[in-house]
């Protein structure tokens, strides 16, 4: 088997001459080639993993719309959004009036029941139904707060879905929603 | 093979992993310094393209996998979706689908080079029966692959091909519904054929892997098929082959990119788009363009030999047409590699290469009237040509005389 | 490097190569006539104006029947199709009641996530419907159709790129019926004239000619709206069946147009890229005796 080395060393003149051609001189054709490469490498591999991403059929569902009408005060509902439970309660007044009187200084995450629900729409409350603990779905008008209860590890949420006991550290998330008309919400 | 590194540890590191893990070392000797012929063709090159169709059949069919559902109330409508919703879908499948069909274009003319080249004689015997094996491995699994859209033709090759199994005597019916996980293709079948499908192209893969190996015992053949005398005869592989098989590949992608994006579904057939239904069978059933040769043969024989029905009949000339290629070193006799060097051989290999194309476009040609004739003439001329003609003209053909190096051929080229 | 025998090789293996499509389209019937596409060709678009006319044609005449399972309302306003507006899309979706297990009474409104409702709930009631015979869906029925060609042309069509075959048989269907078994039909085995069994319909293109589908299309059915410069659009069954077939591919690809613009920069791109190949393979080979 001949050995490679010796083509370096015994081969043809021009080929050692070559080899120290294309090793020393930056050539313009090698850095275009290269680039040029590269360039295609890298738009062949975003596909790859774009495709990933959620596609158009899931895309499509990120935002839906969701009728009011029909829930009555002290109902709740729990609605599918984005692959999640959203909760959707129609509060009562006195949930209302509950929700206002706590002070924030008793809050563990504080916020107030305005920013917990959308202008002239205080009766509705929603919200993302995963207890912020570790995501298992609180049970409604239970715990000690007149709010939710989490069965998984005991976290106990107020009338506005705010955090007041247990392990949980932070209130029911809100989803991105607002109000197209009395009775109409786009959620996402 | 160790003979010929140059690899000197640079650093301490270096040599620590050279003495525990030595894959730099592996790598320069078998990736960049090994010695190859410098006389080799383009037709060289498609070892190297060969081995991107897999790795693009490999990761376009992965990402496929993550969307598709192997289930026969699921499976059409999943491949939609992937053609529709997902980014870049349409182009990943289209790849896919078009993909298989380069790798057998690929793989014809690789094994056409080794036919005419001699490619096959002592020491490659191992060599070519490893790669005739991949060949078979590569049928196999696209024919899994081509069942996974689950439309008419899927569905209908499914139970065609598996049709074949109950030619066997005795075992035939057992078999046939043991491959097909029921009385007839089904969700069991479907679903075998993807976990089969998704297993097979790392098998390849693996006896891809013996394939260079038996490769680079001996070194490559060459256009002359004299054997490497000196160091004068070789360069190293990097950077000369490399680069010369990387513009290869992308002069294959130019075909490659033209079928992907303006005509992907031009290779596959409209029937494959309306979704399997047990009940209908399309008008007329043609396998993928690739499997026509050996389906031509499969269809040749409409007779009863002796004992043996047309069915049986069929299968077993089908089977042989492959088989016969793994004994393709012994059949021919002659000690000159290269049809260069083999007046008459070349006259029989361009034969054959008719005789071949001419099986391709009969297996896609109605079974009727002159072409019934004409299968049946050129399966017998395919089965002639390895057991007659090659070891004939081993014996009463005279070769022109061979250059003494392949050094001297080069430069007889160049001066002449 | 590449001498005579080398070129006939590759002349031999792309024969072979193309060989595929001998039998590929669809039996039976007469010559397809190709039409002009605004789609087909490395360039080709869909025509936005031609789509929507397309989809009021199904809208109004086809889906009665036939169903388009694998199509979205939203899939109306996507790039590269008819370019409906999203609120057209919205209204249009909200036209329809959607079976959903979840909702009161089992139906809602639709929203331009959904698939477009069947016209049948079961394929049994869809037979039932049509004296037996199922009308196909058509989401991708535009690519399950093809063209036969004479002789070895279908060899040219790797090199043009023809995916044209579906909407070409399409066009040449709907414009292809009799109201009597024409002198042209084909004679029986036994020499007795074509017959036509009840309820069957005879079409010069439909594999077998005689089709369970009544000629669907007639002049004046569909009205379109002026086009925005006023321009009048013929109302004949030649103007709808070429606008429905050419929806119908867009139902089949909808991203035609954006995999031949990817396409054409991938192309492009390997040119340059093998030019360039070509020369650093030049380069390092330079002086080397091969």
């Amino acid at each position: 088997m001949p050995a490679a080395s010796d083509v370096h060393r015994t081969g043809n003149g021009t080929l050692a001459t070559q080899a120290e051609h294309s090793t020393n001189r930056r050539d313009f054709i090698f850095v275009a080639t290269g680039s040029v490469a590269a360039v295609g490498a890298a738009a062949t591999i975003w596909p790859l993993i774009n495709q990933l991403n959620p596609d158009a059929s899931t895309l499509a569902l990120a935002s839906i719309e969701f009728n009011l009408a029909g829930i009555e005060v002290g109902q709740s509902v729990t609605i599918t959004w984005r692959g999640l439970p959203v909760f959707v309660r129609h509060r009562t007044q006195k949930e209302i009036d509950e929700a206002k009187a706590v002070p924030l200084s008793d809050l563990k995450d504080p916020a107030t029941d305005e920013e917990r629900t959308k202008p002239g729409h205080e009766d509705w409350l929603i919200m993302i139904a995963n207890c912020t603990h570790l995501g298992c779905v609180p049970i409604g008008e239970a715990g000690d707060f007149d709010g939710w209860f989490c069965p998984c590890h005991g976290s106990h949420y107020d009338s506005a879905g705010r955090i007041r006991k247990g392990p949980a550290p932070l209130n029911l998330v809100l989803p991105p929603y607002e109000f197209i008309s009395d009775t109409l919400v786009q959620i996402g | 093979m160790s003979e010929h590194s140059t690899y000197t540890p640079g650093t301490g590191i270096e040599k620590w992993l050279d003495e525990r893990l030595p894959i730099i070392r592996f790598s320069k000797e078998h990736l960049m310094d090994f010695p190859t012929p410098k006389n080799l063709n383009y037709w060289w090159t498609f070892g190297a393209i060969l081995v991107m169709c897999l790795v693009v059949q490999i990761v376009t069919g992965v990402i496929l996998a993550m969307h598709y559902t192997p289930n026969v109330a699921m499976a059409f409508d999943s491949v939609e979706h992937i053609r529709r919703d997902v980014n870049g879908g349409r182009i990943i499948q289209a790849t896919h689908a078009v993909g298989a069909s380069m790798f057998f274009a690929a793989v014809y003319i690789h094994i056409f080079r080794g036919m005419y080249f001699g490619s096959y004689k002592a020491p490659r015997e191992i060599l070519w029966i490893l790669g005739v094996l991949i060949f078979v491995l590569m049928m196999a699994t696209a024919f899994m692959g081509y069942v996974l859209p689950w439309g008419q033709m899927s569905g209908w090759a499914a139970t065609v091909i598996t049709n074949i199994f109950a030619a066997i005597p005795v075992i035939g019916n057992p078999l046939l519904e043991l491959l097909r996980g029921g009385f007839s293709v089904g969700n069991p079948t479907l679903n075998r054929f993807f976990s089969l499908h998704y297993l097979l192209p790392f098998v390849i893969a693996a006896v891809i892997v013996l394939h260079i190996w038996a490769l680079h015992v001996p070194g490559n053949n060459n256009p002359t098929g004299v054997d490497v005398k000196s160091s004068r005869d070789t360069l190293p592989f990097h950077p000369y082959y490399t680069m010369k098989d990387a513009f290869g590949m992308v002069l294959f992608m130019i075909p490659f990119a033209w079928f992907i994006f303006f005509a992907p579904d031009i290779l596959g057939h409209p029937d494959n788009y309306i979704q399997f239904n047990s009940q209908v069978t399309p008008t007329h059933i043609v396998p993928e363009w690739y499997f026509l040769p050996f389906y031509a043969i499969l269809r040749a024989i409409d007779f009863n030999i002796l004992f043996i029905d047309s069915k049986l009949g069929g299968v077993i000339f089908f089977g042989g047409s492959i088989v016969i290629l793994f004994f393709l070193p012994w059949l021919d006799r002659s000690k000159v590699r290269s049809g260069n060097f083999r007046p008459m051989f070349k006259w029989f290999y361009w034969l054959f290469v008719i005789n071949f194309v001419a099986l391709t476009y009969l297996g896609a040609a109605p079974a009727e009237g002159i072409y019934v004739i004409l299968a049946k003439i050129c399966t017998a001329y395919y089965f002639i040509h390895f057991l007659v003609i090659l070891p004939v003209l081993g014996r009463i053909e005279k070769p022109r005389p061979l250059p003494t190096s392949i050094s001297e051929s080069v430069l007889g080229k160049s001066h002449a | 490097m590449f001498n005579t025998k080398t070129i006939l090789a590759a002349i031999a293996l792309v024969a072979g190569f193309a060989s595929v499509s001998a039998a590929q389209a669809a039996e039976g019937g007469a010559p397809i006539e190709k039409q002009n596409w605004s789609f087909a060709g490395i360039f080709g678009t869909y025509d936005t104006n031609q789509l929507q006319r397309g989809f009021q044609v199904f809208r109004e005449v086809c889906s009665s029947c036939h169903g388009a399972r694998l199509i979205s309302f939203r899939n109306l306003s996507e790039k590269g199709g008819p370019n409906f507006s999203e609120a057209q899309v919205k209204a249009l979706a909200a036209e329809y009641d959607i079976a959903d297990p979840t909702a009161d009474g089992g139906t809602r409104k639709g929203v331009a996530a959904d698939r477009w409702p069947s016209p049948f709930a079961t394929e049994q009631d869809a037979r039932d419907a049509n004296g037996g015979a199922m009308p196909p869906d058509f989401s991708v029925l535009a690519k399950a159709r093809g063209v036969k060609e004479e002789g070895l042309w279908w060899i040219a069509n790797y090199f043009t790129g023809y995916s044209e075959g579906g909407p070409d048989y399409i066009h040449a269907l709907l414009n292809g019926y009799h109201d009597e078994v024409p002198e042209s039909a084909p004679h029986n085995s036994d020499g007795t004239p074509f017959e036509l069994a009840e309820g069957k319909h005879y079409n010069d293109y439909f594999p077998g000619h005689a089709i369970g589908m009544g000629p669907p299309l007639s002049d004046e059915l569909v009205a379109y709206e002026p086009g925005e410069n006023g321009e009048e659009v013929p109302l004949t069954v030649e103007q709808y069946s070429h606008d429905v077939s050419a929806f119908m591919m867009w139902m089949a690809e909808p991203g035609l147009v954006a995999r031949k613009e990817t396409g054409f920069k991938v192309l492009l791109f390997l040119f340059v890229f093998a030019g360039l190949m070509y020369a650093t393979k030049r380069k390092i080979w330079r002086g080397i005796e091969h």
